[in-house]
């Protein structure tokens, strides 16, 4: 089916696709978040007729545009990334994973589209009322294109709801419901979105912050920095609340994503939880190397996180590598045996059909079926290749979640010394704010990271290898694009990030 | 209802729904092609600014229309996005790099520290107007005159010319459609300008240019039509499945349903109609009926690919691989899925129209620029 797996290749296709995704992100969580501050000020303004509100919300909305336009701009390109980098992937799943694709289309992007120009150039030509209507769509839109693609991110983490079609060659959809539902794509959602809301409240802090330090629309940016610091600290909450949810899923139907995080190798009962550690480099699979170099371990809590029981059994690498009786657990050597015995049973089917003999086909589709679950790994080489890189995930996730503990803080300092109006003679307080804009960015890529990286060498977890979901293209055309892409986005972040800055230089109209 | 349909009505089905997401994308071009006259309509700065700001608001829509006939192609048609965009990589991709151009343009273009210079957002504008609508004629070309590509047994897709789509825009076909495409898209940007901006003198140019590039795209859109019912076209063997070159078969497609060649013949007359409203009668609402006829023809057009056991995206070096309503859809179960799912779309376009009303029943105007909100334009 593969002709020859090209590694090089399909590394820069991935690298291609995670350098779009991830200037994409630079500019969604703010898109998710901004829309509904903008939202709650134009409420307020409307609710109390007072212009400094109306100011206000014009301020914050036109960083939302200068936002919102690269967003768009970085998205289209993901949208057919799949077709053009992972060909194969978008037939084999196609009939499930384009489905939310549509839909988001359909539901999100056009209720984006249509009113995004109501709440722009609206002001004087509907009523108050349909345009603060219009300012709430855009912000529900934004989120509701989140909802649906996440579920399709979540049905890659772990896919559910399909069946393989032996006939077609493909997986096919089987119950929507289910996908939609998946907890997994639930608690994607709601991590994302919280952790979005989070940036886009530090956004608005440490824009003010600013001000403040220059001395300049002090009462706007008192007033911004109360609403912003009480939604940063609900959200944070939600966050963290996620965040463990997320862990707790990924133990269940990602564990060897959980193993890689916490740079687990050697499973363990009342496993403790790395709070921060170098891991050892020259650490293998398999090998009895200490896989750190240093860490520091909250005894029994990784336990508590993965199974939300003290003393339960958390698998290490090695165990999902190799197997574990004694816990039940099947490593991927045998999962390999099987895949292959899948892969073989289904090309005899698929000649036995073509040559018209119905019981030859019989007997191969009888021989492909119990093994059909483990067809992805029938591509896999070595056993230690179902290993994500560990480094990478473990040090992500633990800067996220160091951050995940920071900002709160962040936010409530804010919301007391602003509260006291205190908050000019906080020098250190305001820098703090500005900075922690950078680190609510860092934390997010950290967190897609995690989500993306540990999940290698899967497109499809469990399914589908990246080598097979490639397209057929030449190493040199996927480089080509990567710097095309490189040098594009790049140009108009730069270009992005000097036109916020002049607009926030400008600031707000003062009354 | 949709429950119990079978596969061929909702294969059916679901390409009328791609076909009307396509027919309305050629529609909203009127922004592409506005944006390719920004240097020859307006003789002021502040001229230019009513024509970017009168396209500004309708740009978004244009774009996700292209982004939801991209997501339902890949839902309802998943081994033509897979085979299209794997494999005649470079067309699309230059098409997706003219759209993220536009994308950030009229947000930036006016705005202080733009890096770039506002003339460079122009030309990004003036490129995806110009290039990209040529090569998505091009790639929409292919669908009758059919491109290098195979399949193998598992349906990975094996591009076979170099230039990996590109060379869809050396066809003479081809690149008549995406002539006429560019065209076509200027004459709708001057009615939609004339309708939606109140100014005299641009009001009189938009009305000339109506003229002009009407007359500039009809030549092409002859061509392709005359080319059209009397090329080879690629039919589908109900029954055995086989792909052959028949000769007369777009003709036949044509005639196939008599809404086609109805379709066809009542757009082409609005289309003249809205023509003449604008450009001899010096009204302004020409764009309302060659907007609804542009989307008559362009449904016209897309039935002829797809319906009547057509391969819709063909291969001409190996017709065993090309690609039919029948042989690339979803599964049954995710069409059925998905026709809930559009039934939702009346809604939504009754809102955008909604919205459009309301949006332009001020036209814009002079006064804009020095009003309240002038800071806010583009
Ligand atoms: C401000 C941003 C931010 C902050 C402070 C946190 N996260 Fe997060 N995290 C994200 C932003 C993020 C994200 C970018 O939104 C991710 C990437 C993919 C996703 O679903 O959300 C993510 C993913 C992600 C994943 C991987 C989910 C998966 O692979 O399916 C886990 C396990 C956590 N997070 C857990 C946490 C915990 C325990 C936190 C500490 C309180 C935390 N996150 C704080
Ligand atoms: C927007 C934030 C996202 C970021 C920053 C991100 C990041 C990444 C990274 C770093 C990779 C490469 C992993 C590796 O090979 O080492 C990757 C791959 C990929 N991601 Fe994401 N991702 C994001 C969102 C998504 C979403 C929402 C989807 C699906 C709906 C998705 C689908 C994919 C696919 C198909 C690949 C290629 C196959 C693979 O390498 O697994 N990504 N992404
Ligand atoms: C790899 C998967 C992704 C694809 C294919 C994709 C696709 C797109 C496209 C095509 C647009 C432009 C829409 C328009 O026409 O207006 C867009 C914008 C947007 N996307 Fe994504 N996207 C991806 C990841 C994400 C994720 C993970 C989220 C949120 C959780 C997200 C949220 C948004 C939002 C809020 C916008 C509005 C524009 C903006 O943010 O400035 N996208 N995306």
């Amino acid at each position: 089916m593969l002709e020859t797996a090209n590694l090089t290749m399909v590394n820069w296709a991935r690298a291609q696709f995670a350098l779009t995704a991830m200037y994409h992100w630079l500019f969604v969580p703010l898109t998710l978040g901004l829309s509904f501050l903008v939202a709650f000020f134009e409420t307020w303004y409307v609710k109390t007729g007072n212009e400094d509100w109306k100011r206000l919300t014009k301020f914050w909305m036109t960083l939302f545009g200068i936002n919102f336009a690269i967003g768009v701009a970085t998205g289209i390109i993901l949208e057919f990334e799949f077709g053009t980098n992972w060909s194969n992937y978008s037939w084999m799943v196609g009939d499930i994973f384009g489905a939310p694709l549509a839909i988001e289309g359909i539901f999100a992007f056009f209720l984006e589209a249509s009113f995004f120009a109501v709440m722009f150039f609206g002001w004087d030509r509907v009523s108050a009322k349909m345009h603060l209507f219009s300012t709430w769509m855009v912000a529900i839109g934004s989120n509701l294109s989140a909802v649906w693609i996440l579920v399709a991110n979540g049905w890659m983490q772990h896919p559910v709801g399909m069946h393989f079609n032996p006939d077609m060659a493909r997986f096919e959809m089987q119950s929507f419901a289910e996908i939609v539902f998946s907890p997994v794509a639930v608690s994607k959602f709601t991590h994302t979105t919280s952790s979005a809301f989070l940036l886009a409240s530090l956004f608005v802090i440490a824009v003010s912050a600013w001000f403040l330090l220059k001395g300049r629309h002090l009462e706007m940016a008192k007033k911004s920095i109360l609403a912003a610091s009480v939604f940063g600290l609900l959200s944070s909450g939600l966050v963290a609340f996620t965040g463990d949810e997320a862990a707790f899923t990924n133990a269940h139907d990602q564990p060897m994503k959980l193993a890689a995080f916490e740079g687990l190798y050697k499973g363990q009962k009342n496993a403790g939880l790395v709070a921060m550690g170098v891991i050892n480099p020259d650490k293998k699979p398999g090998d009895s190397a200490a896989p750190f170099l240093f860490e520091v371990r909250l005894p029994g809590l990784l336990s508590l996180l993965a199974n939300r029981q003290t003393g339960s059994f958390v698998p290490g690498i090695d165990d999902l590598v190799y197997g574990n009786a004694p816990e039940n657990i099947v490593g991927v050597t045998q999962k390999m045996e099987r895949g292959r015995q899948a892969i073989h049973q289904l090309q005899m089917y698929q000649q036995a059909k073509k040559a018209g003999d119905a019981s030859a086909a019989a007997t191969a589709l009888a021989a492909f079926t119990p093994e059909q679950d483990f067809l992805g790994y029938g591509y896999l080489l070595t056993p230690e290749e179902a290993v994500p890189p560990v480094g990478l995930t473990f040090y992500s996730f633990h800067v996220m979640v160091i951050l995940g503990t920071i900002l709160p803080l962040v936010c409530l300092l804010f919301l007391i010394f602003t509260y006291n109006d205190t908050i000019r003679e906080k020098k250190w307080l305001l820098w703090a704010g500005i900075f922690s804009l950078f680190l609510a960015h860092v934390a997010h890529q950290a967190g897609w990271i995690v989500a993306e990286v540990g999940r290698q060498p899967w497109a499809i977890q469990g399914l589908l290898p990246v080598t097979v979901a490639r397209s057929n293209l030449t190493t040199g055309t996927v480089q080509t694009t990567f710097f095309l892409f490189l040098a594009l986005f790049t140009t108009l972040l730069l270009a992005e990030i000097r036109i916020m800055l002049g607009q926030i230089k400008r600031g707000p109209e003062e009354a | 209802m949709i429950g119990n349909l079978d596969t061929t009505t909702l294969q059916n089905l679901w390409w009328f729904i791609c076909s009307a997401l396509g027919a309305l994308f050629i529609f909203l071009t009127f922004v592409q092609g506005g944006q390719t006259m920004l240097f020859t309509l307006a003789s002021t700065a502040e001229e230019k600014s009513l024509l970017v700001n009168s396209l500004g608001r309708k740009w978004e829509l244009t774009f996700t229309t292209l982004v939801v006939f991209g997501g339902a192609m890949f839902a309802a048609f998943p081994l033509f996005y897979a085979t299209s965009f794997g494999g005649a990589y470079w067309v699309w991709v230059s098409i997706l790099f003219t759209f993220i151009v536009q994308a950030v343009s009229y947000e930036y273009r006016s705005k202080p520290g733009n890096l770039l210079g506002t003339g460079t957002y122009d030309l990004f504008l003036f490129i995806n107007g110009s290039v990209g609508i040529l090569l998505i004629g091009a790639a929409v070309g292919t669908f009758f005159s059919g491109s290098n590509f195979s399949l193998n047994a598992m349906n990975q897709v094996t591009w076979q010319h170099p230039l990996r789509g590109l060379e869809a825009a050396f066809s003479l076909f081809n690149l008549s459609l995406g002539l006429f495409l560019v065209f076509h898209a200027r004459t709708m940007g001057a009615l939609y300008l004339a309708n939606n901006i109140d100014h005299k003198v641009l009001h009189r140019r938009a009305n000339n240019a109506v003229l002009i590039n009407f007359a500039i795209s009809l030549p092409f859109l002859l061509f392709v039509l005359v080319r059209l019912v009397t090329m080879q076209g690629f039919g589908v063997d109900p029954v055995s499945g086989t792909v052959a070159l028949t000769d007369g078969k777009y003709l036949a497609n044509l005639l196939s349903l008599p809404v086609i060649p109805a379709f066809l013949l009542v757009g082409l007359i609005l289309v003249i109609g809205g023509v003449v409203v604008n450009g001899l009668q010096g009204k302004k609402n020409g764009i309302w009926l060659a907007g609804l006829g542009t989307v008559l023809v362009g449904l016209a057009i897309f039935f002829t690919a797809g319906y009547n056991n057509t391969s819709f995206y063909p291969s001409k070096i190996d017709l065993a691989s090309s690609l039919t309503i029948r042989n690339a859809s979803s599964s049954h179960y995710t069409l059925t899925v998905m026709s809930y799912v559009a039934l939702a779309v009346p809604f939504v376009v009754a809102y955008i129209f909604y919205f459009w009303r309301l949006m332009d029943m001020k036209k814009i105007s002079m006064a804009e620029l020095s009003g309240e909100q002038a800071k806010e334009l583009y």
